[in-house]
């Protein structure tokens, strides 16, 4: 990661408009009775933001950027684990009407 | 080559949201989803200045012990406070990773102590601003929805006001955060914001939350945006944005089945006021009251059923007992299919989940618009903890507050019965004068039991 610039900021700028364009389509084409799992796995993924807590968990030693970033790692991961776990159960449950509907029974 | 790998993973949770697109594409999509992530937390661990694996390790297995517990625990009926609970942890994550970035810029690469870049502390304090919102806006929602805080919106005068004042504070906040780079004015700004978080919601309430976590959902995005933002990383950016929009795009979806605008839903306080005008007398008029035997025998005489689920069906847990009675009808060889209206239950898909959980086919469940023109042909609705969302108010009488929303018609089908505890309105303090037809009988009692005993005798 190179110092900030006012070119760093518009690159970051385009991506986010690019994928918020991408994410409109996408979004739209998920099946309305699949919104539940959208919203366990968009909260998993949001949880990608451990990547800055780990950052700051990173360095040797112990001081008080390195405790707030622990305490991130800790809160994302409770998020990524449990949003795709609970995304998992609910897909798992949306079955088509020949097979397997008389297994669990 | 780290920044190939983030490409990769972000391009991985498109696919992820990709594969919701069909039920068959989806378990795949998840998958995508875990294995992006994969990448991502491994990518970042092989950065050189990361160096404590073992405390890194340590906080992984705690948090992912208690995410997983929690997961694999839930009830399929308590998804909508889950999935509240989970925004406030991204919410609050984003203002400790924000915090981790003031207290340590060099790690972050944005400056020193004291001189950090003013770009970077303007993304720093809006990542932070939206988080400490997410997190406090998603306790509140928690609460209501548990049941813990009173699910009524609560209402005050010159509440907006209040709003718009504590937020050009927090602007003035900002401005002067970004001068003195103080510790006391990071955390003001931080606490300033879960305050307007806790305020942002507390006038929404009732079937109005399925729009609250849908917008809490597409903050916890942005707020991964905002510290995106704050460390250059495109990763951050594109997830925070997929989100942001997914979340946006759900709002949108539940105000429009209400037909209300996204902003009448956040200034709230709908079902509060309206109950007095709304409520007519309608002692004098007659209901034709039924029990699980009338029902069983209107519905065996039928040949086609289709089922209304709403809120009710959820709290009363009936669902099990629900698809047993579709099972039993359909042997009979009666068509039983399942209609959702988009705001059915406390968050946007809830009842398609509960439905799934019972083993309903999905095929059998249909939308609004892909059911709606059928109940013309159709020999008896089955209407079970949903009210509002049937309500022929809402084509016909203008001065109703629901007026507008689009309905399910089961007054089209030639008889409707209806499970309700009792003659209570809607949240919406709508009456129904469904109720009063001549061809709708209604069952009073609870969703679960009831349809226990239409199984019952049903079999008898």
């Amino acid at each position: 990661m190179e110092a900030h610039s006012s070119e760093v900021f518009v690159i970051g700028l385009t991506v986010f408009f690019l994928a918020c364009i991408i994410g409109y389509y996408v979004v739209w084409s998920v099946t309305p009775a699949l919104h539940s799992p959208l919203m366990g796995v968009t909260n998993a993924i949001s949880s990608v933001i451990i990547v800055g807590a780990i950052l700051a968990a990173g360095p040797q030693g112990f001081d008080t950027s390195k405790i707030f970033g622990l305490i991130g790692v800790v809160l994302a991961s409770v998020n990524i684990f449990g949003g795709f776990l609970v995304t998992y159960r609910m897909l798992s449950m949306f079955k088509k009407k020949t097979k397997k509907t008389k297994e669990k029974e | 080559m780290v920044a190939i790998l983030y490409l990769i993973s972000a391009l991985l949770f498109i696919f992820a949201l990709r594969g919701l697109s069909h039920p068959e594409s989806s378990r795949m999509g998840n998958i995508f989803g875990v294995i992006g992530m994969i990448i991502a937390v491994f990518t970042t661990l092989m950065f050189k200045s990361v160096l404590s694996y073992y405390e890194i390790g340590a906080a992984i297995l705690v948090g992912g012990a208690i995410g997983s517990f929690i997961a694999l625990r839930i009830e399929m009926t308590a998804l909508p406070q889950l999935v509240a609970a989970f925004h406030s942890l991204v919410g609050l994550a984003a203002v400790f990773v924000a915090a981790a970035a003031f207290y340590d810029p060099v790690a972050f690469s944005i400056g020193k102590v004291g001189s950090i870049k003013t770009a970077s502390l303007v993304e720093m304090s809006i990542g932070t601003f939206i988080g400490a919102i997410t997190f406090s806006g998603s306790v509140l929602a928690f609460g209501k929805l548990q049941g813990t805080i009173s699910g009524k919106p609560i209402v005050f005068k010159f509440q907006h006001l209040i709003n718009a004042l504590i937020f050009l504070l927090i602007i003035f906040l900002i401005v002067l955060f970004l001068i003195n780079q103080s510790p006391t004015i990071f955390w003001t700004i931080v606490i300033v914001s879960i305050l307007l978080g806790f305020l942002v919601v507390i006038p929404i309430g009732g079937a109005d939350m399925p729009v609250v976590v849908s917008m809490l959902n597409s903050y916890s995005g942005w707020a991964a945006c905002g510290i995106g933002f704050t460390l250059s990383n495109n990763l951050l950016i594109i997830t925070g944005a997929l989100v942001g929009a997914s979340g946006a795009i759900l709002s949108y979806i539940m105000s429009k089945g209400m037909n209300r605008s996204i902003i009448n839903v956040v200034l709230g306080g709908f079902g509060g006021e309206q109950d007095t005008s709304a409520s007519k007398d309608n002692s004098d008029k007659i209901v034709k009251q039924g029990n699980a035997e009338d029902a069983a025998y209107i519905m065996k005489n039928a040949d086609s059923v289709i089922i209304v689920p709403g809120y009710g069906m959820a709290v009363a847990q009936a669902q099990h007992a629900l698809r047993e009675m579709g099972d039993i009808l359909k042997k009979e060889g009666i068509e039983v299919r399942y209609a959702i209206h988009p705001v059915a239950g406390r968050m946007p898909g809830h009842m398609n989940v509960l439905l799934a959980e019972a083993n309903v086919p999905y095929e059998e469940v249909l939308e609004l618009d892909e059911i709606n023109h059928d109940f013309p042909m159709t020999e008896v609705s089955f209407v079970i903890g949903a009210n509002d969302v049937t309500n022929p108010a809402a084509k016909t009488d203008e001065s109703s507050p629901i007026f507008g929303m689009p309905i399910l018609d089961v007054e089209k089908s030639q008889s409707v019965l209806f499970v309700k505890r009792s003659m209570a309105t809607g949240y919406s303090g709508v009456d129904n004068e469904l109720f009063y037809r001549d061809n709708t009988t209604m069952l009073f009692g609870d969703a679960k039991k009831m349809c226990e005993d239409i199984v019952k005798s049903l079999s008898a």
